[in-house]
């Protein structure tokens, strides 16, 4: 949940960018994507959305007005206010309050914190799980390949949130009894594991494209191990759609965790992430308490919005058949 | 052109012909799952409300929850300890096996069996002998004035039809089934078409049923709707007639509706939460080595950490009567004369400091989420009350039927601390004591005493209570029984939660404060 993990996906892109000595800052404003970026209003207001929010999220505990983590700050008597704005709302809470007292701005801040932290970390999970299979797969082909490919396929019958599911359910049974923390990585886990076919076919692919080239074949007439020729020279190679793809995913992981804690199997009632939060104010909707459920939801909304409108645009401006 | 208006006009004709005369669908909903078809596995209101429309217990209970008899037409005590039954003649099960002795003996061997959630039915040492073909005596090893009390949920099963059927032993768990208990053969009211456990289920009238039917339905057709929302939406809607339970803070908006009403009534049903004081070391836990709910301090402080009077108003709002005993006062005469320990977070720490716990401990927290009132909201706020006198407990929301088996005696009570409700089935203290609060002995005392607690001498109380016949003395006993586990805050009572059943205005139906859900009696326009 560092600062280095949430940067990682922003930091690569700007790597795939540049990765040249020359001025690092020239590089960027003086390529393509660059332009591509400066030229679209779009994208940019997408790209300030997230910034903000990631941003935001990251801040948390400095700027969120409450600990809504901190159990034994909420009292249950301050629970379901409305809006600050709307008749009977609190000053102290500017979004209101949840059935327990929780305050829904703070628990936003806290729960998108915990929602990006998991989507980075499972799509960071899963590109490191396909690439290196799907670099195996193409560049050993035969048995491996066809192993590989076939387990690739029956994965992609089944709806990615029913594999998340189901790992879910097994790593629940297996962490059973450990106190704290376990959720997170359960979730990181099963959205991640169910997010690697796309790269993996993707990245085999391109590599069977990539391993008859010449540097490929210089490659292996000097005698470097196969390790040493998949990730250096073919990966570097083969990176760039997996970054589109990834920045897609990471909406997509996004919404599978929010999901999975909606249906109740994601991140604990007490520490809620937008999902749980959805959840929550689900429960409320007949009796007029909207805003437990309109907030998060909107977030969420805005939330994958932009991060899909940033993926879209990175798969264009990549594309130089689209150029 | 032409053609095609006659042919329409033809179709309507046999589409409106064809329709049943007067096809009344009684559809409903409950927030929990409707799982095994066989009443012996868990003994869970909702489970045998819904079994009680399809099987039958010797005796019955009218609406007012009154014993009255059922497939025994009557009964008579010989000698106090030896009680004789008639049974109902030319009584036939769904599958058209007679009903005879040999059925209720099998019954009570069944209900007796190792796996069977219900062994407090029948008093451990009675023996049932068959006198003639319709008539059984019960012969109990002491007097028992309310051997029959809980007989109204002990239904009868088949011999037949269970041999037959691979039947004969008690299902174990409720979520994983075996093929028998997707089929049930009862000799009551209605018969099961299908069932897919937690999805949906339809019941058909049973034609050849020994009663006279109250009710004017075709068909009744159950189904789980877990999510709150959902539940309400389909209500409002009316694409169910009837369910259970409104949430709390929807039951202005269902009143409010035209064509929708919200039946409420005080519930039979305690709330209270447990805490394993029976192992040397808490299960989950970070204090190792020793178990701190075995001083009656840290239960005691555990007990004044949490604020009803909050749970009352905001959790529940205003839909709970908070209780400082065990059972309902509809149903103790002498229930004012308990107070809860006031609430009184000061007075907790110093007692969890006195105890050696001046940082409190941490510990998991077991909690169903779709079996009572607001149950995880009870719990979440519960955990956060605790975080103030420095407990850290972890929330495990779960569902009842996997709630059931982890907390019960499925998986050993795999619990270190949890939230369970429930109401006699007797209707009298003597059941509480012996299943809430007596110590597991594995052969029905303490089987839903969810947290071990044990004090023998409430034990011996208990057996006195059983015995006594004088309302007086009887009362006294179990008033001691009750202040023995409340000064030593054996078991923390939460409150008594309020019926709330949303019904459409087209459906008459009885509310027993039981909360049996018996459609039996339903009458829809």
């Amino acid at each position: 949940m560092s600062a280095e993990d949430q940067g990682l996906p922003m930091a690569e892109t700007s790597r795939a960018a540049t990765a040249a000595p020359r001025g690092i800052l020239t590089r960027i404003f003086d390529s393509d994507l660059w332009y591509s970026f400066r030229s679209s209003r779009l994208v940019m207001a997408a790209a300030t959305v997230t910034l903000l929010m990631v941003g935001a999220a990251l801040l948390a505990p400095v700027i969120a007005p409450h600990d809504p983590y901190d159990l034994r700050a909420l009292n249950l008597m301050d629970s379901d206010l409305p809006p600050v704005w709307v008749q009977g709302g609190d000053p102290r809470f500017l979004l209101g309050t949840d059935d327990q007292g929780r305050d829904i701005l703070s628990t936003i801040l806290y729960g998108t914190r915990s929602s990006i932290a998991i989507s980075v970390l499972a799509v960071l999970l899963a590109i490191g799980i396909g690439v290196s299979l799907g670099l195996v797969a193409g560049y050993f082909g035969g048995i491996v390949d066809t192993i590989i490919m076939r387990i690739a396929d029956v994965k992609l019958t089944f709806p990615a949130i029913l594999v998340a599911l189901l790992i879910n359910g097994i790593a629940q049974t297996l962490f059973k009894g450990r106190l704290g923390g376990a959720e997170f990585w359960i979730l990181v886990l099963s959205i991640g594991l169910s997010f690697w076919v796309q790269y993996a076919r993707t990245v085999r692919g391109m590599t069977l494209v990539e391993k008859n080239k010449e540097y490929v074949q210089a490659a292996r007439l000097i005698g470097l191990s196969r390790a040493a020729i998949m990730f250096k020279h073919v990966l570097p190679n083969v990176l760039s759609p997996v970054l589109v793809i990834g920045t897609i995913n990471l909406a997509l992981a996004v919404i599978t965790e929010a999901t999975l804690s909606f249906l109740g199997v994601g991140l604990p009632p007490t520490e809620p992430s937008l999902g749980t939060m959805i959840q929550i104010g689900n429960k409320y909707l007949f009796s007029g308490s909207w805003w437990m459920v309109a907030f998060p939801g909107l977030t969420l909304a805005i939330l994958v919005l932009a991060v899909n409108l940033l993926g879209d645009w990175l798969r264009d401006a990549l594309n130089p058949k689209l150029r | 052109m032409k053609l095609r208006i006659t042919t329409l006009a033809a179709a309507l004709a046999v589409a409106v012909l064809t329709a049943p005369a007067e096809a009344k669908t009684f559809r409903y909903a409950f927030q929990g799952d409707l799982n095994a078809l066989d009443p012996y596995t868990l003994n869970e209101t909702f489970t045998l409300g819904a079994m009680g429309n399809v099987m039958e217990g010797l005796t019955k209970r009218d609406k007012d929850l009154k014993i009255i008899p059922g497939l025994a037409e009557r009964w008579e005590i010989v000698e106090p300890t030896r009680w004789r039954f008639y049974l109902r003649k030319g009584v036939k099960f769904h599958g058209g096996e007679p009903f005879t002795a040999d059925d209720v003996i099998f019954s009570a061997e069944r209900a007796l069996s190792p796996e069977s959630n219900i062994k407090s039915r029948i008093a451990a040492g009675t023996k049932v002998v068959k006198v003639d073909d319709h008539t059984v005596e019960f012969i109990t090893t002491g007097p028992n004035p309310i051997l029959h009390y809980e007989w109204d949920t002990w239904y009868i099963f088949s011999k037949a039809w269970s041999e037959a059927n691979g039947a004969t032993k008690v299902q174990t768990s409720s979520s994983q089934l075996s093929p028998f208990t997707l089929k049930a053969n009862g000799t009551g009211p209605f018969i099961i078409e299908s069932h897919q456990p937690g999805v949906k289920t339809v019941f058909k009238p049973n034609p050849n049923w020994w009663g006279k039917p109250e009710h004017n339905l075709t068909e009744v057709i159950f189904q789980t709707i877990k999510s709150d929302a959902t539940r309400v939406a389909a209500l409002l809607s009316g694409e169910i007639d009837m369910m259970d339970p409104v949430p709390v803070q929807d039951i202005a908006r269902v009143k409010a509706n035209a064509s929708t009403d919200v039946l409420t009534g005080p519930e039979l049903r305690t709330i209270f939460l447990n805490m394993d004081s029976l192992r040397d070391e808490l299960l989950y836990s970070d204090v190792k080595g020793k178990n701190p709910f075995k001083d009656a301090r840290v239960r005691k402080a555990f007990y004044q950490a949490i604020d009803m009077e909050a749970i009352h108003s905001r959790v529940m709002r205003g839909n709970s009567a908070n209780s400082a005993i065990l059972i309902s006062p509809l149903l103790f005469s002498r229930s004012a004369e308990f107070k809860r320990h006031p609430y009184d977070p000061d007075a907790a720490k110093k007692l969890l400091t006195e105890a050696g716990y001046p940082n409190g401990f941490a510990v998991e927290m077991d909690c169903p989420n779709d079996r009572y009132v607001n149950d995880e909201a009870i719990c979440q706020a519960v955990v956060a009350m605790l975080a103030r006198i420095g407990i850290k407990a972890k929330l495990n929301a779960m569902p009842k039927a996997k709630y059931f088996e982890k907390a019960g005696a499925t998986q050993k009570y795999d619990s270190s601390f949890n939230l369970l409700g429930w109401t006699p089935g007797s209707f009298d203290s003597h059941n509480v004591l012996l299943n809430l609060v007596g110590c597991r002995d594995g052969k029905g005392s303490g089987a839903f005493n969810y947290g071990g607690y044990c004090n023998p001498k409430v034990d011996e109380i208990a057996g006195k209570v059983l015995t006594e016949n004088d309302p007086t003395k009887r009362d006294e006993l179990i008033a001691q029984a009750y202040r023995i586990v409340h000064d030593e805050a054996g078991l923390i009572p939460l409150h008594q939660q309020t019926l709330a059943w949303g019904v459409s205005k087209k459906v008459k139906i009885v509310q027993r404060a039981d909360n049996q859900i018996l459609f039996y009696w339903a009458q829809k326009e």
